[in-house]
């Protein structure tokens, strides 16, 4: 069957199986960020945006999507313009391993989209859905808490160590 | 060309290429290096980027499963249902007929090389008791049957229709029964040995045996004024990569078999596929691509073997991705204990005698049986002087999952012990539990015989520490915990509070058994490729490895193009493992950048017509005396390929260590324990690490972090659950909880800045240290709040709450026993509580 979706800014029709999940039809389509972790809608790590809103990609069949408009973390920015979260978390050092990334970093657009000026306990209850092994959260915390200051401010995070 | 280029004959005295004229097969000196402490640090000891930051940050970034095959087949390997049978007979015939299905092998199909999947060097200290495929299962999940089809749908149900017929045999889960004369011989077959000289009795499962002692126990027992003995149950557990094990094998176009894995291990990786596989070495390529964390799981070499298999036979490229119920089941886990500790103390705090035995249970197969059972001594023990020890240690095969590295690698498991009973002694002679460590741990210049004791397989190498900032972790940790105000003061209502420490340290790398290389070419435009072995996992290794070159070379770290890990294209490194990377691959980079050095001074000095030792460099400049002029890195490159003598600047060297100096911690929990349900919340945990000097302060103390988070989440509610057929219950996030960012307690990390001299600008290890204090320091804050000994981890609610009813029943402190089946904690939780076992004797007087 065939799907027709804006995925990051660009209207595409792709041909999917009725089964298929929105996870393995955004990864066979080339948004290698979305990331299998779970495949249960635990982890987080498969995160993308449906119209706004942060929905784990892995339990949501691609067939649901029709007609939405979809943001990855591709296309949140890229190192020529990188969005204020992703510079925050290459900043404040929340990259480790950097495989569950993707699904923070949509996690924590949508929180700024929707607040743009959260508290830590705001900032964690918006994460809380997506795991990370490596870091104990503190960075990234600090990261999204950053981040939203220099939106706020509509100018970019400084560079270097706190 | 550069301006300011001169033309003057090349001292030849100075050009790299000089090799050393040494008599010895190794270039790499017999006693420990000392490395040259710069006066300053341009690069090093700064929290610069890490290289492939905004390339994760932006979702750019390339792990196995994220490139696309044509044709690609997808594996799935059937498990088996049953804890310990005989395969009997297996009929594909119907799985075969389905569309779809390209391949299926069983045991019968596949060459019979016994090896190990433990990814160590060669020949490995862990026994070689597993195959592809065997005709005998030996847990719920042991592989069966290998099938390849066009979709992992279609895979998935051709495994379904595969009929299987097993001659189910009694099993064993209890680690403490499973030497028993009527238990069931889980290694039964006839060509499982150990590879190295060591000791193997699989007749009895008994995996491996591990003893040594030091002084005289009973002796040291006798001048006690108070002897104690416990019993610990450190559990099972999951290292929970976020990205699941995976694998993707192709031929490429000289039909090399190339495997694309996570893995922390690629040169093993290669060894021990082309020996399962029987094909040579040199007819395989492992690629490590980004991986998605490790923590020891990777150190396994878990598809390889299976993904070779399918690509070499169906010549086409296939993947094997683990669920994640997969990797909880049949992937390694940590390995499970049962930690007993008699120990005798004089009032006056001195530690007369340790006896630290252990029963290790290594589930089916042994991987890392020895070596984890080995670092529960060796990374615990030294830590305060005792004269007379002793150290009994035996691993045991049970039919449960298969334990394997996981991050702390047994010092995990006894440092819970050991710091636990530390804080007995403590309270036995009336002494505070921080004074009595001060008194009795480590310090500079002192050694400990158990370095030399025990060592991974064979003797270890005696050393003595050369640096430690213990002392300075503890302090600061006190402050910052509050320790003055707060312990001992749990307060009078339902929520009492308590805090509680403990004092840890690990390695840096395994001495003279570890080696990592390094190869470093210059480019024209003065920028460097950095070729290491050095597996990076997450950990940052890359960042830190350009940060030590760049220092050495003199100029930034994105000058530096790292490519690690592909056993094609860098020099071998025995991966990431063992606390080594920065401490012993580290090395290697200032061996390799200082001989590069060496000829870009060279270079610079012909073309300045300068003395090679009026040479200074400074962010990549070369300057000639008083810095009248000067050539750029670009400059000397290009004049090295294009113009004079032309050769390519570069080099290649290696390193090994002879002493593996312990990096020191102290960590602090402060807990609140509600009486009435028994819920035990952790409010804030401190850890100060001593990692020698920090090559990146900001990438250590994630690394810091992301430990204690770690150990944290095992302590309060990781935890397998089996049912009574040994099958994992809770394979999932939902049911295994690991914690995520509402869990959080206020975490609070600093460094204790130190310089060990062996270590590359005075580097010591910081990955594994931090994942070992949770355990003990929660145990003793619960203590502390509480008055309650809890022995069996996670420290869940039901459990509390039974032992604070014992403690209110029998008017003392109990100690919590929960079950006794490994098997079955998910009922042992239910029925805590009984009471003390007679052979523990807290406070027991002797004299």
């Amino acid at each position: 069957m065939k799907l027709n979706t804006r995925i990051n800014g660009r209207d595409l029709c792709l041909e999917i199986k009725p089964n298929a999940t929105l996870l393995e039809t955004l990864r066979q389509a080339g948004f290698k960020s979305v990331k299998y972790g779970c495949g249960e809608g635990m982890c987080g790590a498969c995160a993308v945006l449906i119209d706004g809103k942060p929905r784990t990609s892995c339990i949501t069949l691609a067939g649901t999507v029709e007609g939405t408009e979809i943001i990855t973390v591709e296309g949140m920015g890229n190192p020529d313009k990188p969005h204020a979260l992703q510079q925050a978390f290459v900043d404040a050092g929340a990259t480790q391993c950097g495989y569950c990334n993707p699904g923070s970093l949509i996690a924590a657009k949508a929180l700024l989209d929707s607040n743009p000026n959260p508290t830590a306990e705001d900032v964690k209850d918006a994460l809380d859905g997506n795991l990370c092994r490596c870091s104990g959260y503190v960075k990234r915390v600090e990261a999204v808490l950053s981040a939203a200051g220099s939106v706020t401010k509509q100018k970019k995070s400084t560079r270097g160590k706190k | 060309m550069a301006k300011t280029t001169k033309k003057t004959t090349v001292k030849k005295t100075a050009t790299a290429a000089k090799p050393k004229a040494s008599p010895a097969i190794s270039p790499i000196p017999e006693a420990p290096r000392f490395f040259e402490k710069p006066e300053t640090f341009n690069q090093v000891s700064h929290s610069l980027t890490k290289v492939d930051a905004m390339g994760l940050a932006c979702g750019l970034q390339k792990y196995v499963a994220d490139v696309d095959f044509h044709n690609l087949l997808h594996i799935k390997v059937l498990g088996s249902p049953h804890p310990h049978a005989f395969i009997k007979s297996i009929d594909t015939s119907a799985a075969e007929k389905l569309p779809g299905v390209v391949a299926i092998f069983t045991w019968k199909d596949v060459p019979r090389v016994m090896r190990t999947t433990a990814g160590q060097g060669f020949p490995e200290p862990s026994p070689y008791d597993n195959c592809l495929l065997d005709n005998k299962v030996r847990f719920v999940g042991d592989r069966v049957a290998i099938v390849a089809a066009e979709s992992p749908e279609i895979a998935e149900e051709a495994c379904s229709l595969i009929k299987v017929q097993y001659q189910a045999l009694k099993a064993v889960f209890d680690p403490e029964k499973a030497r028993d004369k009527d238990a069931p011989v889980i290694h039964d077959e006839k060509d499982c040995r150990v590879p190295i000289p060591i000791f193997y009795d699989p007749k009895h499962n008994h995996c491996s045996h591990v003893e040594t002692s030091v002084g005289d126990i009973k002796k040291g027992l006798k001048q006690a004024d108070f002897v104690l003995e416990r019993t610990y149950y450190p559990h099972y557990a999951q290292h929970c990569p976020i990205e699941p094990h995976t694998c993707i094998a192709y031929l490429d176009e000289n039909d090399r078999l190339v495997l694309r894995s996570s893995t922390q291990v690629p040169f093993h990786a290669r060894r021990i596929t082309a020996q399962t596989l029987q094909i040579p070495i040199k007819k395989i390529r492992v690629i490590k691509p980004r991986i998605g964390g490790g923590f020891g799981g990777k150190q396994e070499v878990l598809l390889e073997d299976v993904c070779g298999l399918v690509a070499l036979k169906t010549r086409r490229p296939c993947i094997w991705a683990l669920t994640r119920a997969e990797e909880f089941m049949t992937a390694r886990t940590r390995h499970p204990m049962v930690v007993t500790i008699q120990s005798g103390v004089k009032k006056d705090g001195t530690i007369t005698a340790i006896s630290m035995r252990i029963i290790s249970n290594t589930g089916a197969y042994g991987s890392h049986a020895l070596t984890v059972l080995s670092n529960c001594g060796s990374k615990v023990l030294p830590l305060y002087r005792v004269d007379n020890i002793e150290f009994i240690g035996d691993t045991v095969y049970t039919n449960l999952p298969v334990a394997g590295a996981y991050r702390g690698y047994g010092a995990t498991q006894a440092a819970f012990a050991m710091e636990c009973q530390m804080d007995e002694m403590a309270e036995a002679i009336g002494m505070d539990p921080i004074k009595f460590r001060q008194l009795n741990h480590i310090k500079e210049g002192e050694s400990s015989p158990i370095f030399k004791a025990l060592g991974e397989g064979r003797e270890g190498v005696d050393m003595s520490i050369g640096s430690c900032g213990l002392e300075k972790c503890i302090s600061e940790g006190m402050k910052r915990i509050d320790w003055a105000k707060k312990y001992g003061k749990p307060g009078t209502g339902v929520k009492r509070r308590g805090i509680g420490m403990c004092c840890l340290m690990q390695g840096s790398s395994i001495p003279e058994i570890d080696m990592g290389a390094v190869f470093i070419k210059m480019n024209e435009d003065g920028s460097f490729n950095l070729l290491l072995g050095a597996t990076d996992l997450g950990t940052g290794s890359d960042t830190v490895m350009a940060q030590i070159a760049a220092e050495t070379l003199g100029c930034r770290h994105t000058d530096l193009l790292v490519y690690s890990s592909d056993t094609d294209m860098t020099p071998f490194d025995v991966g990431a493992y063992a606390s080594s990377t920065t401490y012993l691959s580290g090395g290697a980079v200032i061996n390799c950048a200082s001989r590069v050095r060496e000829q870009i001074v060279a270079v610079a000095a012909d073309m300045l017509g300068e003395k090679v030792q009026d040479i200074t460099i400074e962010e990549g400049v070369c300057y000639g005396k008083g810095r009248k002029n000067s050539v750029t890195f670009g400059q000397v490159c290009t004049y090295a390929m294009y113009e004079h003598k032309q050769f390519q600047i570069g080099a290649l060297a290696s390193h090994i260590s002879h002493a593996s100096p312990p990096p020191f911690a102290a960590h602090f929990a402060e807990v609140e324990v509600d009486t009435e349900t028994g819920e035990v919340k952790v409010l804030k945990y401190v850890a100060g690490v001593d990692c020698g000097n920090a090559i990146n302060p900001q990438l250590a103390d994630a690394q810091t972090q992301g430990a204690a988070m770690n150990g944290i989440s095992y302590a309060m509610t990781e935890e397998f659950i089996f049912s009574d057929n040994g099958r994992m219950l809770n394979p999932n996030f939902g049911n295994y909880k690991i914690f995520s960012t509402k869990d959080m307690p206020e975490v609070e990390t600093f460094l204790v800045p130190t310089y060990e001299k062996t270590g590359p600008y005075g580097a010591k290890s910081v990955s594994e240290i931090s994942i070992n204090g949770a355990l003990p320091a929660i145990s003793n804050a619960i203590k502390n709040a509480v008055g309650i000994r809890l022995t069996r981890p996670p420290f869940t609610a039901e459990k509390v709450l039974a032992a604070i009813k014992e403690q209110a029943k029998t008017g003392k402190s109990a100690v919590i026993r929960s079950g006794k089946v490994a098997a079955k904690p998910a009922r042992a939780v239910k029925k805590v509580a009984k009471p003390a076992a007679k052979k523990e004797k807290p406070d027991a007087r002797r004299s």
